[in-house]
């Protein structure tokens, strides 16, 4: 495995044996772990002391939609193992297309959430304060939920959303660098903290989408 | 490696090999660890000096405030008559205004001075130095690192001109209050500040993955974590501490800015937020924060006092332990910042316990820098008085915090000057003593020329007289009942029976920021005049004082160095001189040149 800082890790002294790219996405994902559970642990805190502000399961969000959306994540996750897979052995072409796949497969999962949102923003289901007057899927004119649920839920999935995108442009660029040839058997770190990044992403989602749609 | 200074030859020998880099590219978007550390520390000494000039008139104000029923007919503010209506009447500042210069003096010295003079200059500066490295695991991370900080900086300066003024609610920006310009009067300015300091937490972190991963990859063979200067050590478990708290801040400053902006509600209580959640979220932050403004302070005082006194650190495992015990324990206490919020007492007890056992490994540290300079053959240069009073004003500080620490008798302390006292004890005459010695030990290194020792040493004994007389008596006005924060003292009978020691305090605080213009004035005019340094002016042992005075890019060029000693080898029995650099090799005969 090559480095981005080559000269001194000829002769460094490192303690765990992991090259500098990749140690690096592994501390930085230690501050993503941080901040969603700033998130998180603030949504657990204000869910019990104003149960009453969160509706049902399902009543106001789209559960079945959404959990096709959590599997078209894993499988992404799955066709980034693939991609890394192939290049450690040397299977370009092996490489591109699963790099294509996860790509493709981040879109549709960002084009789910983007019609998600629509949805519930027309159903009265808001971040802001003021206007959320959410009246769930079945219809109706009771409001489900209080104004706590549109703010903790958007700003949630609004920023697992920017992660996910960030991760898409990450992707598109792994995909031009593998056309031009940059990744081979032999150097291939920016395929491997590509997927570091990808499967982090994947695990906050899964467990958003545990405490927020099915709890 | 030779001991004799030998500047030319190492310096042209690395530089070998490096091409001609335009000014734009060398200097302003480098990429170099020291460029970036030095440019960290232009913009961090800037606003140091702007800080203190906020405190300045916040002094006036307090010392001099107008209450004609209480007798005080106050005096105009030096300059009020530059600042807007908005801002100073006839030249009494406005209450706002007082709460704006409380709010942007704790800001800015925290987030834009001590922190980024901690950290952004010295993690950036003395980490590949002193472990070996030609530079940073992710130069252009670095260099972004600093341009976020830059940008950060100048949306809060900005925020003095918007309408409405700057950010009033606090340093701590407590929740309604900083999300409600209806009761605050500021809407632009606390969003700026908000934002400000998002940008500014992506900053930190980028800076923190990188020491961290620089730190664990990339030392020079030999060296081992257990001969790590203690410098490099505490700057290790501060970025891991950025590195776990920062994110908790960020998260909350989004909130807080969703709330501010979109209207959102997870601090406001009339649609069920939680103004407290605010306080957890800042202060789970906040706590590892202050721990992160001391330990590269005590890293630094540490290496200087051991240089200093041309002895080994008294129990350098010991210090190692300390600083983790330090950094682990600190998640812990952040309650005791929230004594006063309404929290079940039992809750109360577990953070006091946990904030006393916190003193246990500090006096730990304490007292192995005393055993340091025990029968020591002291140089009482400048770092070396700088150090030597950091131990002495952090021990003031340490004990103040003690009875904050007591939960009930914090309550009659809580929001009382008796803070201010502990804070800037620990602030000033900790880090900013700390970071006084650090900048005139490693100038040289850095400019490649030595500041003046005469003015140093003036410098020195002004700041500590004054920061003395300044912040003392402000443990008798925090026992005797005065609030922080506070525009007029002489509104409260109890409060205006002190005003004498008010009026004391001002003058020595205005004493203690003229002196540091002596400071300024001897930075400026060694980086330009100042006698020309050698390799290793202090007679040091750690690998920075191998590199030339100042190092090129690269450091050593193709000259990886090789560590063979830890580096507090001081008068070491045998050896044939009181100190020997971690490269020299076992036998203490000094390597060849080629090596």
């Amino acid at each position: 495995m090559s480095t981005a800082a080559a000269p001194s890790m000829e002769h460094g002294t490192s303690s765990f044996g992991v090259y500098n790219l990749k140690l690096g996405m592994w501390v930085f994902l230690l501050s993503e772990v941080m901040f969603f559970t700033g998130l998180i642990g603030s949504y657990i805190i204000l869910r019990f002391a104003n149960p009453d502000q969160f509706a049902v399961p399902g009543a106001v969000l789209n559960v079945p939609l959404t959990a096709l959306n959590t599997f078209i994540l894993i499988c992404s996750s799955v066709s980034m193992v693939k991609a890394f897979a192939d290049v450690q052995a040397g299977n370009q072409a092996g490489l591109k297309k699963w790099l294509l796949v996860t790509a493709l497969l981040g879109m549709v999962f960002l084009g789910i959430q983007a019609i998600e949102y629509t949805v519930l923003a027309s159903e009265g289901f808001v971040p802001m304060a003021e206007r959320y007057a959410a009246h769930g899927r079945a219809g109706g004119h009771e409001t489900l939920g209080g104004p706590l649920y549109g703010t903790t839920f958007y700003t949630m999935t609004g920023f697992h959303g920017t992660h996910v995108s960030i991760g898409v442009a990450c992707l598109w660029w792994c995909v031009f660098q593998a056309y031009r040839g940059r990744y081979t058997a032999n150097s291939h770190g920016g395929i491997e903290i590509m997927g570091l990044y990808w499967h982090f992403v994947d695990l906050v989602w899964i467990i958003l989408f545990t405490i927020v749609y099915l709890i | 490696m030779s001991t004799a200074a030998v500047p030319h030859d190492t310096a042209a020998h690395a530089q070998a090999h490096h091409e001609h880099i335009p000014f734009i590219r060398k200097y302003i978007f480098s990429t170099d660890h020291k460029v970036i550390g030095i440019q960290f520390m232009f913009m961090s000494l800037f606003f140091l000096l702007l800080g203190g000039l906020l405190a300045m008139a916040m002094r006036w104000q307090i010392a001099f405030p107008y209450n004609e029923t209480a007798g005080f007919q106050g005096q105009p503010l030096p300059g009020g008559d530059l600042l807007p209506e908005t801002m100073v009447v006839q030249g009494i500042m406005l209450p706002e205004f007082y709460n704006a210069l409380v709010t942007m003096h704790g800001t800015i010295m925290v987030f834009f001075a001590i922190m980024p003079l901690l950290v952004g200059v010295w993690a950036n500066y003395l980490i590949p130095l002193q472990i070996g490295a030609p530079d940073m695991a992710f130069p252009r991370i670095n260099m972004m690192s600093f341009w976020l900080a830059f940008g950060a900086g100048l949306l809060m300066l900005a925020s003095f001109a918007v309408t409405g003024g700057a950010a009033n609610a606090g340093w701590t920006g407590y929740t309604p209050l900083s999300i409600n310009d209806l009761y605050s009067g500021v809407k632009t300015g606390q969003q700026l500040w908000a934002l400000s300091l998002t940008i500014l937490g992506f900053s930190s972190l980028m800076g923190s993955v990188n020491y961290i991963t620089t730190l664990i990859n990339m030392r020079a063979p030999g060296m081992t974590w257990f001969r790590l200067p203690l410098s490099t050590w505490a700057l290790l478990i501060t970025s891991i501490l950025i590195l776990l708290a920062v994110p908790v801040l960020a998260g909350g400053l989004i909130m807080m800015f969703f709330d501010q902006t979109i209207g959102t509600n997870f601090f406001k209580p009339e649609t069920g937020g939680q103004p407290l959640l605010w306080q957890h979220l800042f202060w789970f932050f906040g706590h590892p924060e202050v721990y992160i403004l001391i330990l590269p302070a005590m890293g630094f005082v540490s290496d200087i006092i051991a240089n200093g006194a041309r002895k080994p650190i008294f129990g350098y495992h010991a210090m190692v332990w300390a600083i983790i015990a330090i950094g682990f324990i600190g998640w812990i206490v952040w309650g005791h910042h929230m004594f006063m919020s309404g929290m079940n007492p039992m809750l109360g007890g577990f953070f006091m316990v946990t904030t006393l056992i916190i003193a246990v490994p500090s006096a730990i540290k304490t007292f192995n820098w005393l055993g340091t300079v025990w029968r020591g053959n002291i140089r009482f240069h400048t770092p070396m008085l700088f150090a030597l009073s950091f131990v002495a004003l952090f021990v003031i500080g340490g004990l103040s915090g003690v009875p904050l620490a007591a939960a009930p008798v914090d309550i009659p302390l809580h929001d009382t000057y008796f803070v201010v006292a502990h804070i800037h004890y620990v602030l000033v005459g900790g880090s900013l003593f700390g970071i006084f010695a650090a900048i005139t030990f490693w100038f040289p290194k850095m400019f490649g020329r030595t500041m003046n020792e005469t003015l140093g040493k003036v410098h020195w004994a002004l700041t500590f007289v004054f920061f003395n007389l300044t912040f003392f008596p402000m443990h008798m006005l925090g026992s005797g009942g005065m609030m922080r924060r506070l525009y007029d003292p002489t509104q409260y009978p109890h409060i205006a029976s002190m005003q004498d020691t008010n009026i004391f305090i001002t003058w020595c605080a205005l004493i203690l920021f003229a002196a540091q213009l002596i400071f300024m004035w001897n930075f400026l005019w060694s980086l330009f005049k100042g006698k020309l340094a050698g390799e290793n002016p202090w007679e040091a042992n750690s690998l920075e004082w191998t590199a030339p005075s100042p190092p090129p890019h690269g450091n050593w060029g193709d000259r990886v160095p090789v560590v063979h000693r830890g580096p507090y080898e001081y008068s070491a029995p045998g050896a044939t001189a009181d100190y020997q650099l971690q490269t020299e090799a076992p036998t203490g005969q000094p390597l060849p040149a080629t090596h």
